[in-house]
């Protein structure tokens, strides 16, 4: 509700709060630093090939299945993401009960194993011989070096930002809406579907974007699990280490340029959704 | 916080009746949120299980599997206290420019009215959307060798990729919108009323931020800050890319645990990875007592 | 006040924390790369990029080398050693991992270097056999008991057979399992091409996971039990041996393939360090009798005949080896089979 006071702009026209100079100069400074600079050597390296190659590179097949991959896998990764999220953020945040805050610490951990051991460990447990997979074995369902595989290797690395995401905001969220919602007899479903979840959504769907990119460019704890065949489980960034091994510099970031533009259109989607929607509640 | 705020909640609807009256009103209703309570823990608990805590527990086994001696062998090893010592370096390293840096451009983007904010916001979320092997590529050919900057570099006798700048660098940027992205929404929830009011009534920059706005984002910032840890002390991809694995000077300890699996030591290679679990328990813990302390 | 003040200090802390380990670290950069210019007596400095499983053989190795090397100048050596994969390894020093030498698994890596300048031309001769000093082969790694009854490449083609092998275009070991399977076919159907392909595509169709390195294959088929065969290093092989004696056996194929891993000097960067002299001995060493000896222990076949001998209860000598010059030499094999839309990539469109 108050978010979108920020979105307005200040009638007046006039900057009130001092700092905007020395924020700015030092946001800009260290992402230049950080981030832009060494950003700009994919396109200079990319550069080097003309259209033709690099339309050729890019849409070769493997180049295509891999893209496809990948893009499913997170996708759907960063749904479960969104469901077990919300539940998980919901439950840490408003309800008391031993472990609470055990489960709380325990959101972080996808990020401080190592992507490699992570990947290692699910295999272990996911193949048809593991604790879980031979449960599914049973039932026919091949878990590991299958795209269920994959996905399950993205839904590990991707839980904590939707969690963290809706987290804060969760808590910050006024009750008295709900409140008001329940005493005008409205039933609980009702409440959570049309009352908090739409105060949700934006952070909803950022935790659901920053889920789906991290999947699509996740490749340590996936490469074990996937079997890689090609066409079948080959993910993208497999096939750009694969164009790195064969000493392709311009074929590589070719490919690593596409994976980044498709992420950062999702991003800029995400952002200008989050922002039409604030702009909606506000009328 | 929570449990504070829970209280508190309690307590509210008791003392004003709200609650009261509801419960008058609809009894089964408070029945069944308490049905949906015991659900949603169970789910998530099964969940968290399944996800989290299984695969916690085979790097636990495998790490004990040949017994405490060896465990202790592989954790006191030389090169794993200098692979535990770097990666502190590149954590701590990452933690102090990220929490710098996600300060000033949260406030920066909260606070300020101006062009190109989706923009700028959307570019600091690049590290979040790069694969880690173009994140570590990227360094590569800017200050490797076959880099733009590599001849310049070179002829000054300056290291970076390959040596620890290199990777205290990727530590940084696969962190770097961590903190930031914490403290974002938090600050656009609260707004820019109280800062206007103080600065109208002639407060300054750096007085408004520590008396005004940083009480409000501390525990965001806190948040940031643990996440941000424990993301810089378990990336891999990234760092692999530029470390050059030298062992005993650029080798981090997923870097460590990495080599030691591919030498076919592999109960070693889990008790490496069981010091960055214990790691992560730390932080949690630190976590912990500082929200207890705050009450 | 308090906040105030907590901020500012914390403020100072980020800030000198940030310099202070911006700093060190580029100090110890530099200092890394300027060390070189103590002479003499003063300790030698050589850094070793070399690959995956012989950081066991370069562990002692170094300590014979080193022991050898003070005795003969007076001087003491220090050996940083750095592993990976070998092609990963190879990119890092036309990178500028300042590597003095290079121990790599394909000849074809560090002809990759020599290309981007750092390795003089010739470095194939420098040292004695192709600049191998230990070598090794491809073979079959089964359950105990062997139950499938696994004795040879056109076993691998039946349908009851599930294979693990990594993927060629990211695994050395990948390329000589190809090959030495191309080699037994091509003899079998005499020089017949497209046959031999319709039989890798077989051989590929049974692969059940295509592992992005050796090591990755080596824990599918150990550690999650999947696949009847792993197609592997031999002296890989015998690791998995010796961590569960008792639920492995190795399989020799009637054909195999000579892995040469190569050695070289990083002329460039040996120059600019100036440890020439250091850095050739150090190669040179490993064809003495101690270091093929060392090489044998950890289940690399020595160059050397006679010490190979030695080891002949250990390794199949009765194997037929292939070499890669059967294939016109690394560089034409990778093009014909490996490179994109090669042979390789064919088995497994449509």
């Amino acid at each position: 509700m108050e978010q979108q006071i920020v979105k307005v702009k200040n009638k007046r026209g006039v900057k009130v709060i001092p700092g905007f100079g020395f924020s700015m100069g030092v946001t800009l400074f260290l992402l230049s630093v950080i981030v832009l600079i060494p950003l700009a050597s994919i396109f200079l390296s990319t550069a080097r090939l003309d259209f033709r190659e690099f339309w050729e590179i890019v849409t070769s097949r493997q180049i295509v299945s891999g893209y496809i991959v990948s893009l499913s896998c997170s996708f759907i990764a960063a749904l479960v993401n969104v469901v077990f999220g919300l539940m998980l953020a919901w439950v840490i945040v408003r309800y008391e009960f031993p472990g609470r805050r055990l489960m709380d610490g325990l959101i972080e951990l996808p990020f401080a194993l190592p992507t490699a051991v992570a990947g290692i460990s699910l295999t272990y447990l996911y193949s048809d011989q593991g604790w879980i997979g031979s449960f599914f074995a049973k039932a026919g369902i091949k878990i590991a070096y299958t795209r269920i595989g994959i996905t399950i290797a993205m839904v590990f690395v991707g839980i904590p930002f939707v969690v963290r995401s809706l987290q804060p905001v969760l808590e910050k969220l006024d009750r008295q809406y709900e409140e008001a919602a329940l005493m005008l007899g409205a039933g609980r479903t009702y409440t959570f579907f049309r009352v908090i979840l739409p105060e949700l959504f934006p952070a909803l769907l950022a935790g659901f974007g920053l889920a789906f990119a991290r999947g699509i460019g996740e490749y340590g704890s996936v490469v074990f699990i996937a079997g890689n065949i090609p066409y079948k489980t080959q993910i993208a960034p497999l096939l750009i280490m694969t164009k790195l091994e064969q000493y392709k510099y311009a074929d590589a970031t070719a490919c690593a340029l596409v994976l980044l533009l498709i992420s950062f259109a999702l991003m800029l989607l995400i952002n200008s959704i989050q922002l039409h929607m604030q702009k909606f509640s506000k009328c | 916080m929570k449990k504070e705020a829970t209280q508190e909640y309690e307590q509210d609807l008791v003392g004003d009746g709200i609650n009261s009256i509801q419960k008058v009103i609809d009894p089964h209703k408070t029945e069944a949120a308490h049905a949906t309570k015991y659900v949603l823990i169970s789910v998530c608990a099964f969940f968290l299980f399944v996800m989290l805590v299984l695969p916690l527990i085979v790097v636990v086994i495998n790490a004990l599997r040949d017994g405490w001696a060896a465990y202790t062998e592989a954790v006191f090893d030389e090169y794993t206290v200098k692979a535990l010592q770097l990666t502190l370096l590149a954590t701590v390293s990452a933690v102090a420019v990220n929490t710098v840096f996600g300060v000033f451009a949260s406030y920066l983007l909260s606070k300020f009215y101006f062009r190109g904010r989706q923009l700028l916001s959307a570019l600091i979320d690049i590290p979040f959307s790069i694969s880690p092997v173009i994140a570590g590529l990227i360094f590569i050919l800017t200050f490797g060798n076959v880099g733009w900057m590599g001849d310049f570099l070179k002829a000054h006798n300056i290291k970076i990729v390959f040596a620890v700048p290199g990777i205290i660098l990727a530590t940084i940027f696969v962190t770097f919108p961590f903190v930031f992205r914490e403290l974002l929404p938090v600050l656009n929830a609260q707004g820019k009323d109280e800062e206007e009011a103080a600065a109208l009534m002639g407060a300054k920059g750096f007085t408004i931020f520590c008396r005004i706005t940083f009480p409000h984002i501390k525990w965001a910032l806190l948040y940031g800050i643990v996440l941000c840890t424990a993301r810089a002390m378990g990336e891999f991809g990234a760092v692999s890319v530029l470390s050059g694995h030298l062992r005993g000077k650029t080798n981090t300890l997923p870097l460590h645990v990495e080599i030691l699996y591919n030498e076919f030591n592999t109960t070693a290679a889990f008790a490496v990875s069981s010091i960055l679990v214990i790691l992560a328990i730390l932080i949690l813990i630190a976590r912990n007592l500082i929200e207890w302390k705050r009450k | 006040m308090v906040l105030k003040t907590m901020k500012k200090i914390k403020e100072n802390v980020c800030l000198s924390l940030l310099s202070i380990s911006l700093l060190g670290g580029i100090l110890t950069g530099c200092g890394n790369s300027s060390e070189s210019a103590g002479k003499e007596n003063a300790a030698v400095e050589l850094l070793n990029v070399s690959y995956d499983p012989t950081r066991e053989l370069y562990v002692s190795y170094n300590e014979l080398f080193c022991k050898y090397w003070n005795e003969k100048t007076g001087q003491d050596v220090t050996v940083t050693q750095s592993h990976g994969g070998s092609g990963s390894q190879a990119r890092s020093v036309i990178e500028g991992n300042e590597a003095d030498v290079v121990t790599l698994a394909l000849a074809h890596d560090i002809t990759a270097i020599e290309e981007a300048g750092l390795i003089e031309g010739g470095w194939e001769d420098e040292f004695e056999k192709d600049s191998s000093p230990y070598t090794s082969t491809i073979v079959f790694l089964v359950r105990k008991g062997n139950e499938k009854n696994i004795l040879d490449w056109n076993d691998l083609i039946r349908d009851d057979v599930a294979v693990i092998t990594p993927n060629p275009k990211t695994s050395g070991a990948a390329c000589w399992s190809f090959l030495a399977a191309w080699a037994y076919q091509q003899e079998q159907d005499g020089q017949d091409e497209p046959a031999t392909q319709e039989f890798m595509k077989k051989l590929y169709q049974n692969v059940l996971v295509l592992d992005s390195g050796a090591r990755g294959s080596t824990n599918t088929f150990v550690e999650n039990k999947q696949g009847d065969v792993l197609l592997a290093w031999e002296n890989e092989a015998y690791l998995s041996m010796q961590e569960y004696p008792d639920e492995y056996e190795i399989v020799a194929p009637s054909i195999s393939i000579l892995a040469q891993p190569s050695v070289a000097i990083v002329d460039s960067n040996a120059k600019s360090h100036d440890t020439q002299e250091a850095a050739a001995a150090y190669l040179e060493y490993l064809y003495s009798d101690d270091a093929q000896r060392l090489a044998g222990q950890n289940f690399y076949r020595p160059s050397n005949e006679t010490i190979l001998k030695e080891f002949s209860d250990q390794f199949d000598l009765g194997m037929n080896l292939v070499t890669i010059e059967d294939f016109g030499g690394w560089n034409e094999a990778y093009k014909k089979f490996f490179d994109d839309g090669a042979i390789f990539d064919q088995i497994y469109e449509n």
